[in-house]
């Protein structure tokens, strides 16, 4: 494990280093914690994504599923409900997502790029339906007033995102699941024999991949002040680079869960500093294309020595 | 040699299932709307069938070789608006074709060169080169719009030959060169030989990393030349032109018949499958379903068409 720290540390730190230098405003105190309210999103999708491809698994479907859960949820709060059932509905939305992903990797066996794909188009199928591919504004003020809290200068989506990865570092390293997930990756075999129902802990793994993805749409809905059906299209892949950035390999139960924290943060840096740098948001994006496909390279290489 | 007949009469009947389908759909469109059988409209289901069996032709190569190119919509919208932008820039209509095809073609041997060379995995690295096209597109055109093209362009996307509207003879040409292709040459056979098992096919002296290569070069072409059809049919072209073509591409290859799993599939599967999805989608125009409901339908159709795919794969095994 500990040949793999450098790697994403370098590039981070290296980023670091060239945006402070390059981009004025960059290493300000305010855009410090802007980029941890951008990356805390991201970092909610990041923490299932990592347990998904450790299980040599995949999950596209999850910008589009946040977003409906997004849509779900502010048509809710426009129709007068109370936040807390809104959210859990959201939630609902979410999970009910996952688990029909994993049902369809796990127990049909389909290739899960294939699966979620089809399930990314049903999302946003459903949202644009929904919505009639409008906005959904007039939410009123209880969501974007939590989400613009602060304790001591640090923003409410930050102590979400520290929470979420408290909680997925418990399941992980001190949990009976998270030897699990491990060995669903990297030794299934010895799983089924030790008569552990694998199955079902792999499922569980696609479904927690939606239920973040219904808890992210609180964060994403509290910043927009409203819901769009197509709002978080795309994130999906972010969250992927940033996993894959961050150490965690696409086979043998090989991952990483601090190394997606700073995968989230080089994908926050990378956006944030090109943007201060007055790069257009369209190369951001063939950037961060540029640096999964640089991540694995380098992952390649390293596999063949 | 039985089991290659055997294997030939399986697709058979799958291929006249599957006609079966094509002949039940068109039934009970015409039994609901009367504008389904006028020649107009089964002209305009030829032809946007047409196009998406263009880029679903390359695909099926791909996925013969239980491959993936997730990146055919943003390559075809990169390469329709390059074709507009060297268009409008030369006034040369061989220069903007020529530019095109130049770019998808150089995008799938990218894709090729990462999958062999770098040893990739196709799905995740075409991922990638997905959204690296897309960003790079949206860049270039910066929010425009090219529109008005001469008309001796226009004609490929919406013109007719002897009748015949010209992207239904491009896609006939197509599908009688890659049947050809496919079924009676070497490199066909190798192409299922290696999507059956890459191992045996390596060890059996295939060069397996040139036929990826080639495949994946195939898929980036197809996609340019569906690029220059769609934009000669617009007669415009904005950056997110491709990406809604990809879920239809691939719904048309899985539900044709092709296994995801490699192997198993044929280009004459991709076009009944490519009429199919456009029989839905144009039957829901006519009975005026609202157009949003259109990537809920395809996103289930695929999940049908792969679940199906799998679960015949497991039966097979047993």
């Amino acid at each position: 494990m500990l040949s793999r720290i450098p790697g994403i540390v370098w590039l981070l730190g290296t980023l670091l280093v060239f945006f402070s230098a390059f981009g004025t405003r960059f290493a300000s105190a305010p855009n410090v914690v802007n980029i941890g309210t951008q990356s805390a999103i991201l970092l909610l999708l990041a923490l299932p994504m990592t347990l998904i491809i450790m299980t040599e698994g995949l999950d596209l479907s999850m910008g589009a599923v946040l977003g409906l859960s997004g849509v779900v949820l502010s048509i809710l709060l426009v129709k007068g409900f109370a936040l807390p059932v809104a959210f859990a509905a959201a939630l609902a939305v979410g999970t009910a997502f996952g688990v029909a992903n994993g049902v369809l990797v796990v127990a049909l066996g389909m290739p899960p790029f294939v699966a979620t794909l089809g399930m990314l188009g049903v999302a946003e199928g459903i949202a644009l339906v929904l919505t009639d591919g409008q906005s959904v504004v007039a939410i009123g003020s209880t969501l974007s007033g939590i989400y613009s809290r602060q304790w001591a200068g640090i923003p409410f989506s930050i102590f979400v995102a520290v929470t979420a990865y408290a909680a997925f570092h418990l399941l992980l390293y001190h949990t009976r699941i998270g030897t699990y997930v491990f060995a669903i990756g990297g030794n299934r075999e010895a799983l089924n024999l030790a008569g552990v129902p694998a199955n079902r802990y792999h499922v569980l793994i696609y479904a927690l991949g939606g239920l973040m993805a219904g808890a992210g749409a609180f964060l994403l809905t509290g910043r927009m002040s409203g819901g769009h059906p197509t709002a978080a299209i795309g994130m999906e892949f972010d969250a992927i680079v940033a996993v894959i950035v961050g150490g965690t390999r696409l086979e043998r139960g090989d991952g990483w869960l601090p190394g997606s924290v700073l995968g989230v943060l080089t994908v926050g840096v990378l956006k944030n500093g090109l943007n201060v740098m007055a790069v257009p948001s369209s190369l951001q994006i063939a950037s961060i294309g540029l640096l999964v496909i640089v991540a694995l390279l380098i992952d390649s290489i390293r596999g063949r020595t | 040699m039985s089991s290659s007949r055997r294997l030939a009469s399986a697709g058979l009947s799958a291929i006249a299932y599957r006609l079966l389908g094509v002949l039940l759909i068109g039934a009970v469109l015409a039994l609901s709307t009367d504008a389904f059988l006028t020649t107009t409209n089964l002209l305009n289901v030829l032809r946007q069938a047409s196009l998406i069996f263009l880029v679903a032709s390359g695909l099926t190569l791909v996925i013969l070789t239980a491959g993936l190119d997730l990146s055919i919509g943003a390559n075809l919208g990169l390469s329709a608006c390059l074709a507009a932008a060297a268009i409008k820039s030369t006034g040369s209509i061989t220069i903007g074709i020529a530019a095109g095809l130049a770019c998808g073609i150089f995008i799938g041997v990218l894709n090729g060169l990462m999958i062999t060379l770098l040893k990739l995995r196709p799905f995740i690295a075409t991922y990638g080169m997905l959204w690296m096209v897309y960003g790079i597109n949206f860049w270039g055109m910066a929010g425009d719009t090219i529109y008005g093209f001469p008309a001796a362009f226009r004609e490929i996307g919406s013109g007719y030959l002897l009748g015949i509207p010209i992207p239904v003879l491009l896609m006939t040409v197509c599908l009688i060169v890659g049947g050809v292709f496919t079924r009676y040459t070497t490199y066909g056979h190798e192409i299922y030989a290696i999507g059956a098992n890459a191992e045996v096919a390596r060890l059996s002296g295939i060069p397996v990393r040139s036929r990826l290569l080639l495949v994946y070069t195939l898929s980036g072409a197809m996609a340019g030349l569906t690029g220059i059809v769609y934009l000669a049919r617009l007669n415009s072209a904005e950056a997110g032109i491709g990406d809604p073509l990809l879920l239809p591409a691939i719904a048309a290859v899985l539900i044709g018949g092709t296994s995801l799993f490699g192997g198993v599939g044929s280009l004459s599967g991709a076009l009944i499958g490519a009429v199919i999805l456009t029989l839905v989608l144009n039957g829901m125009n006519l009975l005026t379903i609202n157009g949003n409901w259109q990537p809920l339908v395809t996103g289930v159709i695929v999940l049908l068409a792969a679940g199906m795919d799998t679960v015949a794969r497991k039966r097979n095994e047993a």
